[in-house]
């Protein structure tokens, strides 16, 4: 399991510039990142390679912060890759709230929130698929 | 469990309804000649009426004389309504005047003793006694707050700091180190307070506090109990305006149904704010007082525009002193929406009553075609999620409450903690952009 935070930010100009700001000065690097926006406001989620002192750093300048398990999981790079992971998760009546990706040299990862993270985590590990612990992610 | 109630006169207070009539019809026929014969605006506005002070021999005459409004005050700045020649005025005392020039007040010697003597009885009616010390967070200055406290909480032997208004910080040590034990502000600096210790990491625990009196602006129930689990503390209502002589006309009891209005020193009414009738009690209307012993600015059926309700009955603590429902709103903040009469209290405590939604909201009115009403609640932390369908479910929650309880159509705007305007003095809670585009 993938230790995602999730940030309120206000849809105004130079709120990303100041939220990365702080992030830069205290050293926390972003794996990977997703943002969904309103008209008003957007959630940023993040995976960071330390997500607890990222949560703290970001409590203390009074920003409101969540954290949330995700599934991070390899994809094949190729057409239908991430078909065959939809299929498995519609047919088995897990419901996938949102996902993003993030690439590294070698391999494309999938992170995913789900209603059911602990089914849908025995699903991909049983149709042999590479699932990512918190550590393997951090320190991409 | 019987309740404790404490007492400053015992004897004036615990009048029955019959003696406090008699008190009333005595001091009203005097407050009438008094102004007659020493306030020229009184005496022409009599003659134009072909009023004599000899028609009013009781109560129930008094809806003979006209309605004195805040206007007049302000068409007789600075001076001109008082009774008394300057020599025999001690203090002036003027409202912040957000709304044109101030009206201004004063004070004989005799005015002051009443005054501390009502807050005196004010400040005991809540329990709270000489041992008590009290952090007086009222600005000190024109503005009545302060020194009314101030004067009260010194009558009845309690130790006060004069500590005044703002500087949250030193508010904190102070309460810490000197270790109050009653804090007097407004409710909403209360709140600020409240906050301000919860990112500091102080438990309020650890504070001494145990009763706050707030007032200065209408609050609704919700809020109170937002108050009292934030600090820990009994919180009280308090009314009162400087026209009349500040904090200190009328009060909550620990029942906490009603605030005490002296009915020794003023008569109050309820009328109907549109064709100037007076209701009967029970009533929702606005609030009119007949000061009954004041000498620096006597004042006779005074409009005040705050919203209540009456009730005669006699109080649990023994009181027969009229109670008045907490403020409901006043009659010039009274929003209408698209045709719908709202007050700001009436969205706050609908709003209370949300999981999620803190104290932290501002009303803005607009106009497009039609009013539209934006409703900027601030996220809490237990209210916010990574998914955007539940935002929106919080939003739109909000949304559906206030349509089907006040028959409003709001559009909630989330905004980040902090990003409402904190406030030390009155909140402002509502900001209605329609009149400047008109």
């Amino acid at each position: 399991m993938v230790k995602q935070v999730s940030v309120f930010l206000p849809n105004e100009p130079g709120v990303l510039a100041k939220f990365t700001e702080l992030l830069e000065n205290n050293k926390i690097n972003i794996r990977a990142l997703t943002v969904a926006e309103t008209a008003d406001y957007g959630i940023l989620r993040i995976i960071v390679n330390n997500p607890d002192k990222c949560i703290e750093v970001l409590r203390n300048a009074n920003y409101l912060v969540s954290e949330t398990d995700v599934l991070a999981f390899e994809v094949e790079d190729k057409p239908g890759g991430l078909h065959r992971i939809a299929n498995l998760m519609g047919e088995n009546n897990i419901n996938i709230e949102y996902l993003y990706s993030t690439l590294t040299s070698k391999t494309a990862i999938i992170l995913m929130r789900v209603n059911d993270l602990e089914k849908a985590s025995t699903l991909l590990k049983d149709a042999g698929i590479k699932i990512f612990s918190g550590s393997e992610i951090y320190s991409i | 469990m019987s309740k404790r109630y404490e007492y400053w006169n015992k004897e004036m207070e615990l009048k029955n309804r019959k003696e406090l009539d008699e008190i009333q019809n005595k001091r009203l026929r005097a407050i009438v000649k008094y102004c007659y014969d020493n306030v020229p605006f009184y005496n022409k506005k009599f003659k134009e009426n072909n009023l004599h002070p000899d028609d009013i021999k009781t109560k129930d005459d008094i809806i003979k004389i006209p309605i004195t409004y805040k206007q007049d005050l302000r068409d007789n700045y600075p001076f001109n309504m008082f009774a008394v020649p300057m020599k025999d005025i001690v203090r002036i005392h003027a409202s912040s005047g957000t709304t044109g020039k101030p009206t201004v007040v004063g004070y004989t010697a005799k005015d002051i003793e009443t005054w501390t003597e009502l807050m005196a009885r004010t400040i005991m009616a809540t329990n709270v006694t000489k041992e008590d010390i009290i952090q007086n967070a009222y600005g000190y200055g024109l503005f009545t707050g302060g020194l009314g406290f101030h004067y009260g909480a010194e009558k009845i032997g309690a130790t006060v700091i004069p500590i005044s208004g703002g500087n949250t910080e030193r508010q904190i040590l102070i309460m810490q180190d000197f270790k109050s034990t009653v804090l007097t502000c407004t409710p909403s600096y209360s709140l600020y307070i409240a906050e301000y210790l919860k990112n500091l990491d102080i438990d309020v625990d650890s504070l001494s506090l145990r009763v706050g009196i707030f007032g200065a602006e209408p609050w609704s129930e919700a809020l109170r109990s937002k108050i009292e689990d934030a600090l820990h503390i009994d919180a009280f209502d308090i009314y009162g305006l400087s026209e009349l002589c500040g904090p200190g006309v009328s009060i909550e009891c620990p029942e906490k149904a009603g605030l005490h209005i002296w009915e020794d020193h003023f008569i109050p009414e309820i009328i109907d704010p549109e064709n100037g009738e007076q209701k009967n009690m029970g009533e929702q209307g606005a609030l009119v007082f007949t000061t009954l012993t004041k000498e620096g600015i006597p004042l006779l059926r005074y409009l005040t525009n705050d919203i209540t309700v009456l009730n005669e009955e006699k109080c649990n603590c023994g009181r027969w002193h009229i109670r008045m429902r907490k403020v409901i709103g006043r009659a010039d903040d009274m929003l209408i929406i698209r045709g719908i009469n709202v007050f700001p209290s009436e969205v706050e405590y609908q709003l209370m009553k949300i999981p999620g939604v803190s104290e932290n909201y501002q009303i803005i009115i607009d106009r497009d075609i039609l009013d539209r009403l934006i409703l900027k609640v601030e996220v809490t932390p237990e209210a916010f999620s990574d998914k955007v369908s539940e935002m929106e479910d919080f939003k739109k929650n909000i949304e559906q409450r206030l349509y089907s309880s006040l028959q409003i159509h709001a559009n909630v705007e989330l905004v980040a903690p902090g990003k409402i305007e904190r406030s030390i003095g009155k909140a402002k809670r509502v900001i209605d952009l329609r009149t400047k585009n008109i």
